[in-house]
């Protein structure tokens, strides 16, 4: 069955057309990605899902069940917000059952769901605790824990993690992965961090100025993206695009090939100058100049490059990808 | 620290000149106040001389006391202060609300008109609105000079509050409706809370040139039984022979309730409840 179906959703704020002729769908059980650089719509989609704003036009079903015209708490949806949007003179437990006491559930329920999301996400020392005493990462998992009390068909998570810290954000990713496992529920994340989206997907969903780019897993995206925006986007170092013609006269295409498919090779394709090293350890990033075009080659283990030196960089042709004009994948 | 805070010097000299500006601010407070206590003489003879053995009286406050029906008076100013203020702050704070929150068509141009009620001062408008209180029965009733004053009021307390209401978390409002509060509730228990410094603000902008009125309560309710505080201490003021006593004792008795509206309200700036809310 499926979570969640959109079919040619289309937003308008005014003049401004934010949400272009989206389709997809989310399996039960699913977690789906939704990512792309600021300002692509990823928001405005979620809201619009959620039933924040409404659709210009375009049907959305939740469940089965179209909730084009239906009030956000009746979608039997729940969201975590980017700021933790808890309530400021509520505490832990006051803000977890807010929702389910709007729904006039039995008190049994409502003590019995609270035990339950805060013995998740190790809530129950902080219980009669406001949220202004209460550290940047316990309010997230409150916000986590009043969206699970809910029991929702569909979670809604809007750039969670972004007002974390790097080490807790890393935490916070894996709990919500396991959380994930553990409920089996089917939620929606919204990021504009590929790392976030790679490696919490089942499916991601790529946006770009309000128009579906790719809809696939993250593999699929990343052995076989459909064009140089989606190849661009996912992966990190970012994937190297230049001229096909540095490589064979005549030849139009843009090359792509991502940065740890290249290696240092004495006869490679590539004669490159380094600019810049970054020495991570156990990778080293080498930043080099090829005709003008900025290369990075993502070496495994530790070499001994420094700037200025020149080079010769080598990949396998299967792992290059090439691109016409508009940016579309064509080999 | 700051490098020019804990300096001795910019120390001293910051709070001197901040003792100082007290003492100016004070200073016609302190002269009604010891004043007041003095009998007739002395306060011409030797004004600011504290009241001692000789000179001590409270004649000025027996005078108030007897004359005219004081406690009414004061009964009064306080309820059409209060009852303003929280008209100004009750519809104010609806109508910066919808503004901020709701796009709808004229959204803009309703805010410029609410607003426009700033530049134009509403005693320019006295004849008209006394004919129509005139024409709704409403002179010399209370109820006159607090929709006056509500009137008054809302066009500077749209404008601050709504500022302030554009600054309070999307995200917050949206966790309420997807709760499933009500608009109301989200208003009235996530929004307000978080401008409560700014609706203080507006409060003590409006309080003291409604209590301190003496045009309205003059044109629109001058009869005995709703005089203000203010219209009630002018029969001490006569054209001749003013009784200075009467008058100073009306006067310092009039700072109390408004020093104590002032405190609760100054209370409300300082405190700020956002923090832990949102980020």
């Amino acid at each position: 069955m499926t979570a969640l179906s959109l079919q040619n959703v289309n937003k308008s704020f005014g003049e401004v057309h934010v949400l272009k002729d989206i389709n997809m769908e989310v399996e039960e059980g699913e977690f789906v990605v939704f990512v792309g650089p600021s300002g692509c719509g990823k928001s405005t989609l979620l809201r619009v899902i959620a039933g924040l704003e409404d659709a210009s036009s375009g049907e959305i079903r939740i469940g089965g069940e179209v909730v084009n015209l239906t009030p956000p708490s009746k979608r039997g949806i729940a969201m975590v917000f980017q700021s933790y949007a808890l309530y400021p003179h509520l505490n832990v437990r006051g803000n977890m059952t807010l929702a389910l006491k709007q729904e006039g559930q039995s008190k049994a329920l409502i003590e019995e769901r609270v035990q339950e999301a805060s013995r998740m996400l190790n809530l129950e020392p902080y219980l009669d605790r406001f949220p202004s005493e209460l550290s940047g990462g316990q309010r997230q998992r409150v916000a986590i824990a009043r969206a699970i009390v809910r029991e929702p068909k569909l979670f809604l998570f809007d750039e969670p993690l972004s007002n974390l810290d790097a080490a807790l954000r890393m935490n916070t990713r894996i709990e919500i992965a396991n959380l994930h496992r553990q409920l089996g529920a089917s939620m929606i994340y919204v990021t504009h961090d590929q790392t976030e989206a790679m490696t919490l997907a089942d499916k991601i969903v790529v946006l770009r100025d309000g128009r579906v780019e790719q809809i696939g897993s993250p593999m699929e995206l990343y052995n076989n993206p459909a064009n140089q925006f989606v190849a661009g986007f996912l992966g990190s170092p970012s994937m190297n695009f230049f001229p096909a013609q540095l490589l064979q006269e005549g030849d139009d295409r843009t090359m792509g090939v991502r940065p740890e498919d290249l290696f240092l090779d004495d006869s490679g394709a590539l004669a490159a100058r380094v600019s810049h090293v970054e020495k991570l350890g156990g990778d080293t990033n080498v930043i080099a100049q090829v005709n003008d075009h900025q290369i990075t080659a993502r070496l495994f283990g530790q070499h001994a490059v420094e700037p200025g030196q020149d080079l010769r960089l080598g990949f396998k042709p299967q792992n290059a990808y090439h691109f016409n004009r508009e940016g579309m994948r064509v080999d | 620290m700051n490098k020019a805070r804990s300096n001795p010097f910019n120390t001293v000299a910051m709070h001197g000149a901040l003792i100082l500006y007290t003492l100016i601010a004070l200073f016609p407070v302190f002269v009604i106040l010891i004043n007041s206590f003095k009998e007739r003489r002395s306060i011409f003879r030797e004004p600011l001389a504290l009241p001692d053995a000789d000179s001590f009286s409270t004649i000025g406050y027996e005078t108030v006391m007897q004359q005219g029906d004081f406690f009414l008076y004061f009964q009064n100013s306080m309820i059409v202060t209060v009852a303003s203020l929280f008209f100004v702050l009750l519809f104010g704070a609806m109508a910066a609300y919808a503004l901020s929150e709701y796009r709808f068509r004229g959204n803009m141009i309703m805010g410029l008109y609410l607003a426009l009620g700033i530049m134009i001062p509403i005693r320019i408008g006295t004849v008209a609105i006394l004919e129509m209180m005139v024409a709704t029965g409403l002179v010399n009733s209370l109820w006159a000079l607090i929709l006056v004053y509500t009137a008054q009021g809302l066009p500077l307390a749209v404008f601050i509050l709504s500022e302030f209401m554009r600054q309070v978390s999307d995200d917050l409002k949206n966790a309420g409706r997807i709760d499933g509060l009500s608009e109301y509730t989200i208003f009235f228990r996530l929004v307000l809370p978080l401008v409560r410094p700014a609706m203080a603000t507006v409060a003590v902008f409006n309080m003291i040139p409604i209590w301190n009125d003496l045009w309205f309560p003059l044109i629109l309710a001058p009869a005995e039984e709703t005089k203000t505080l203010t219209l009630g201490s002018q029969v001490f003021i006569g054209q001749f022979v003013t009784d200075w006593n009467a008058v100073l004792s009306a006067l310092s008795m009039a700072i109390l309730p408004v020093l104590v509206l002032y405190v609760i309200f100054s209370r409300q700036l300082i405190r700020g409840i956002t923090s832990g809310a949102v980020k």
